[in-house]
């Protein structure tokens, strides 16, 4: 639609709005993140829902505890590697269309604990990660800011075209692999179609495509 | 014919159904719940809504704490510590700090051993006031006294974050001293968070304490009886709790507590409803301690100037140091063979220990009582799987 005439419209007390806006708008507004503690993080994560910072000013008050019914994925503290094949499996559970925020350096890459044999060093080996957050562990405010940059991306995503998001897509996976253990580590010990980054070439920055569309390759 | 009690009747009817396999049900609570603290998993055999067998399941926050402490300096060791229960970092920092000092035989300057009592204490306020906040949330009074408790968090924390630059991770204490000493106000400020934080004592007094579902849901559940609780070898409120008059601050006297004139609340009948009051009594004793320690406090240096910070090499040899963590005994084991890394590196953690009891408390109870009792447990799992 064209600025001018909706000015001129907003003028007149007439309010006009796309689809994709109004579709956005309600999802952006009332993101449920999944109860989901992990370590020290989780506290930070509490607090951040408690009175002084009040997740709730942004639509977020409502922790689920159940995967099925929550949108968000807060990966809040160390994934080991005893812990990376439930939470994989509780990414899956949740429903599209669904995001994750990796909150502190452990969940990003290890943090402080990436020389221990039992540390995963970094979830987003096995699911796409919408934003990362360093800390450690991070301030209430800056969950908040990475919980408004969510917002921000979900409401610039387009319902249709080919940088549509994952869950209008249906060639795109929803579900990922869960690993295992095997001989001497979980297996596998990435998922390639999420992780760019090999050793014997230079890294690949993924492009914004890559991120709306993580598992397509 | 004999007549049967309609009680006998109802527990030999159990009796009958729990041996037979198929009327058990096998469930397992974790590792992600929304009870437990962390990524903690029981195994929990049900008999219909009774708890007939509980396993716990650790290890799934195994971060290799004492492996990556081999490996390091023993300064290094000590961000390290901030991380093993993540509630309290500062008591942590003391008790590695403290086993440091006793290997290589450091002695504290007073300024410093003050701070380390002042910065030990509020946590020691805020790790109860959020216990209970979590405690009450795992009984079903969602929000409010977890609102309230971390309402006085936050102030508690404001104070951390003035003297050690981070809300959480403190790093601060340093073998012979602290970091850095207190910033200019920071004792006033303390003064009047002091003041003020019976008003929210009596608050959540008020609220909880003769609170009719409270009582109904915690009086006489997850008994610990007083023998067990010894041979157990549990420690802190949960011991105390049971009637055992044992506080490592009064019987080790570390530090400078053999200055402080406070008292060590016992509870009678070792249930849910014990551990519970026994933490308010404890921070009503924890604000004792803190008046008079802020009274006392005298200037001076707050580091021993004769220990080296770079190239820290203690003398070959042994040392268990140990303090009164909010939780329980904390204990850290050091073997020195006299190279910049220990030889070996061994936390007694409190909570671990304390989970030990957890199914003789869990037996016979419904679900939802295994998860209020192992709420009073107090477990942090960063301490647990280390």
């Amino acid at each position: 639609m064209d600025p001018e005439l909706k000015n001129e419209l907003s003028r007149q007390g007439i309010f006009t709005t796309t689809l994709e806006e109004l579709y956005n708008w309600g999802r952006k507004s009332s993101v449920w993140p999944l109860t989901f503690g992990l370590a020290c993080c989780a506290i930070e994560m509490i607090a951040t829902t408690m009175a002084r910072y009040d997740l709730a000013r942004f639509g977020a008050e409502i922790f689920r505890p159940s995967p099925r019914q929550a949108d968000l994925m807060i990966v809040a503290g160390t994934v080991t590697k005893k812990m990376a094949p439930q939470v994989v499996r509780l990414y899956n559970q949740m429903p599209e269309p669904k995001y994750v925020i990796a909150m502190g350096a452990c969940a990003i890459s290890g943090g402080p604990f990436k020389q221990g044999y039992n540390v995963l060093k970094g979830i987003d080996r096995y699911i796409p990660v919408d934003v990362h957050i360093p800390g450690c562990p991070p301030r209430p405010e800056a969950l908040m800011d990475a919980f408004i940059t969510l917002q921000k991306k979900i409401a610039t995503q387009h319902l249709t075209g080919v940088d549509r998001p994952r869950h209008l897509n249906p060639d795109a996976p929803s579900e990922f692999i869960v690993p295992e253990f095997g001989a001497h580590d979980l297996e596998p010990p990435k998922n390639l179609k999420l992780w760019h980054i090999t050793s014997n070439s230079s890294p690949k920055i993924p492009s914004t495509a890559d991120n709306n569309e993580p598992g397509k390759d | 014919m004999e007549m049967i009690a309609p009680e006998d009747q109802r527990t030999a009817q159990s009796a009958a159904t729990a041996k037979s396999e198929d009327a058990l049900l096998d469930i397992s609570l974790g590792p992600h719940h929304p009870s437990t603290h962390g990524v903690f998993r029981m195994d929990v055999v049900l008999d219909g809504e009774r708890v007939v067998k509980l396993k716990p399941v650790f290890g799934y926050l195994h971060r290799n704490h004492e492996k990556i402490a081999e490996s390091v300096s023993y300064l290094a060791s000590m961000p390290y510590t901030d991380r093993l229960d993540y509630m309290c970092s500062l008591t942590n920092n003391w008790a590695y700090a403290l086993t440091v000092e006793k290997l290589a035989g450091i002695q504290v300057p007073e300024r410093a051993e003050y701070i380390r009592v002042i910065t030990a204490e509020l946590t020691r306020l805020q790790n109860h006031a959020s216990t209970i906040g979590f405690l009450m949330q795992e009984m079903g009074a969602s929000g409010t006294p977890l609102m309230y408790a971390f309402r006085e968090r936050e102030i508690i924390l404001d104070l951390f974050e003035s003297l050690t630059g981070s809300r959480m991770m403190s790093n601060y204490m340093r073998f012979g001293g602290c970091r850095v000493d207190l910033p200019y106000g920071w004792l006033k400020q303390t003064e009047k968070v002091v003041a003020e934080f019976p008003r929210f004592l009596d608050e959540f007094e008020r609220l909880l304490s003769s609170n009719e579902i409270l009582l109904a849901r915690t009086q006489g559940v997850g008994v610990l009886s007083k023998k067990l609780a010894i041979q157990g070898g549990i420690t802190g409120p949960m011991l105390r709790a049971s009637g055992v008059n044992y506080d490592i601050r009064k019987v080790d006297k570390y530090g400078i507590y053999d200055r402080f004139d406070f008292r060590v609340p016992i509870g009678e009948h070792g249930d849910v409803y014990d551990r519970f009051m026994i933490r308010l009594l404890e921070m009503r004793e924890s604000l004792k301690i803190l008046t008079q320690a802020l009274r006392d406090i005298t200037a001076g240096p707050i580091m021993d100037t004769k220990t080296k910070i770079r190239g820290f090499r203690p003398k070959a040899g042994e040392a268990y140091g140990r303090i009164e963590s909010p939780k329980g005994e904390l204990g850290f084991f050091l073997i020195s063979d006299g190279s910049p890394q220990p030889y070996r590196y061994r936390v007694r953690p409190p909570s671990l220990i304390n989970l030990t009891v957890l199914e003789d408390m869990c037996l016979g109870a419904s679900v939802a009582d295994t998860v209020v009792i192992f709420g009073t447990v107090d477990i942090v799992l960063g301490e647990v799987d280390r």
